[in-house]
């Protein structure tokens, strides 16, 4: 049966870890407007080509309001205990949502950015350092992919770091649906509410030189400013979108460059590759979650297919990442690709804010990691490695290496 | 080379400024992108081709001149 007959289950499972499901070179040239049929039973359409998805994410008219009585629902479980409240709380779409997203926006400067790589080169020394002690061989995941990104998430916020394990396990609480039960999440929730709450008091109290601060001094609503609710609520929500994403991502990263260690020894000869390097894995990165669910207002045409009004619209950025009429050589990592316009942080008003941090991040992490640990490789032949299970966000289980 | 921008197009991301920071940079106040040279020279071409390229809110234009 071809694929424009069937109803496909979405998401469409891999064989292996890295690499992509077969189906999505066919339906970006036969089928690029297909029907699927989501985890909770529910219907919706998934694009896969790069010129759809870079369009759809841009219009408006694909909102983010899943919570539609007829919008499709992602799983029957309902999408994480946070997604909705958060989602009342802070502006989902229009000019609010633009005013709030400046206001958030200038704490994520490049320049700004330039001016925390030292803390982070910091942060990840330290532990390379703790991964030498016990190691190796060592999950590089537990090692340095999951505490970084929450160690410079506590820094941004002002968090000190002595309650750093404490926003681990809340982030992981709160994001990972296979390990804690509802009650746990709920609890979880709970405490990081809290905590949040009485931060935002103290920073308000005795401001220090963190984004929460800065919200505080913009003032309340009246004077253009966020209320403490939506402060404490940015504070939460940046935790939630900036760390399982980028932990993950920096264990796929440095998957995807040993699975073929001549990648890894062009970088140690050349570290002026590690920019394009890490754009090159954001690009390649065939499992990297859900893909952008988007509930469609008004009927509307894509790819000459005429979408009608209450449709459930799932855009893959990591099929449309490998389409090869944008990128030559699209299914080849080529360590030097420039531009590489990829999508994986979606585009327009709502792209990802922290994309100028978890850049930096990566490319820390990459070139520390390559002067410290030059000899590193994968632990485990790369069939072996295992991708982690459940709806939110893509990533390996671990990653085993040695050196 | 000439290069505009188109401040409302802009999100923030800071692309530009990390791959050409002696053309674009970004507000204090808001993070939206300030151009710095409207006509960069000729060394400064090929990043500033990528950072339109790549600017996820297609923000940045590059007009050829001669
Ligand atoms: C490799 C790591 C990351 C990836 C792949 C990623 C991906 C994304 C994507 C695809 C979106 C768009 C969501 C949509 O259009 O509905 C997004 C939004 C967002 N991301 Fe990231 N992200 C990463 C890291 C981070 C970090 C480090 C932070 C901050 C600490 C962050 C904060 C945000 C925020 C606040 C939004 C919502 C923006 C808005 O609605 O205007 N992300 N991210
Ligand atoms: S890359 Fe584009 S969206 Fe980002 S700051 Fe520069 S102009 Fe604005």
């Amino acid at each position: 049966m071809s694929l424009d007959e069937q109803v496909l289950s979405y998401p469409i499972p891999s064989d292996a870890a890295l690499e992509p499901p077969a189906e999505w070179a066919e339906l970006r040239s036969k089928c690029p407007v297909a029907h699927v049929t989501l985890p909770s039973g529910d219907q919706a359409t998934l694009l896969t080509r790069y010129e759809d998805v870079k369009r759809v994410l841009a219009d408006p008219r694909f909102t983010r309001q899943l919570n539609a009585p007829d919008a499709a629902r992602l799983s029957a479980e309902g999408d994480g205990v946070f997604s909705s409240e958060m989602a009342q709380i802070i502006p989902d779409g229009g000019d609010e949502h633009q005013h709030w997203r400046r206001l958030v926006g200038k704490w994520f400067t490049a320049k700004r950015m330039a001016a925390l790589r030292p803390s982070m080169e910091q942060i990840a020394e330290r532990l390379i350092d703790d991964m030498v002690k016990c190691g190796p061989p060592c999950d590089l995941k537990a090692g340095l992919g999951f505490p970084l990104p929450v160690y410079v998430i506590c820094d941004m916020l002002g968090v000190p770091a002595a309650d750093r394990e404490r926003f681990s396990y809340w982030s992981d609480a709160l994001l990972n649906l296979t390990r804690y039960s509802r009650a746990e999440m709920e609890a979880a929730q709970g405490e990081f509410f809290q905590y949040m709450s009485d931060h935002v008091a103290t920073k308000r109290a005795e401001a220090g030189d963190d984004v929460l601060s800065e919200l505080i001094a913009a003032g309340g609503p009246e004077d253009g400013g966020l209320t403490d609710l939506q402060i404490l609520v940015t504070g939460m929500a940046l935790l939630v979108a900036g760390h399982e994403t980028t932990a993950n991502m920096i264990g796929k990263m440095v998957s995807m460059l040993l699975a073929d260690r001549s990648r890894w020894e062009r970088l140690l000869a050349d570290p002026s590759l590690i920019r394009t390097a890490v754009e090159e894995a954001l690009r390649l990165d065939a499992n990297s979650g859900f893909g952008l669910p988007r509930y469609l207002r008004d009927e509307t045409e894509v790819s000459g297919t005429v979408l009608p009004r209450g449709t459930t619209v799932v855009c893959s950025m990591a099929a449309a990442n490998r389409d090869e009429s944008v990128f030559e050589g699209a299914a080849e990592m080529d360590l030097r690709r420039s531009p590489n316009a990829h999508l994986a942080f979606g585009v327009g008003a709502h792209s990802c804010l922290g994309q100028a941090l978890a850049r930096t991040e990566l490319q820390v992490v990459l070139e520390v990691l390559l002067r410290r640990l030059p000899s590193l490789e994968l632990a485990v032949p790369v069939e072996e490695l295992e991708r982690v299970e459940g709806l939110a966000v893509g990533g390996l289980r671990t990653v085993p290496v040695r050196w | 080379m000439k290069v505009t921008v188109d401040e409302d197009k802009c999100c923030g991301a800071g692309q530009c400024v990390l791959i050409a920071p002696e053309v674009f940079d970004q507000r204090e106040d808001d993070g939206i992108v300030i151009l710095l040279e409207h006509e960069p020279g000729e060394g400064r071409h090929v990043a500033v081709r990528e950072a339109a390229a790549v600017c996820p809110g297609a923000a940045i234009e590059v007009t050829d001149t001669e």
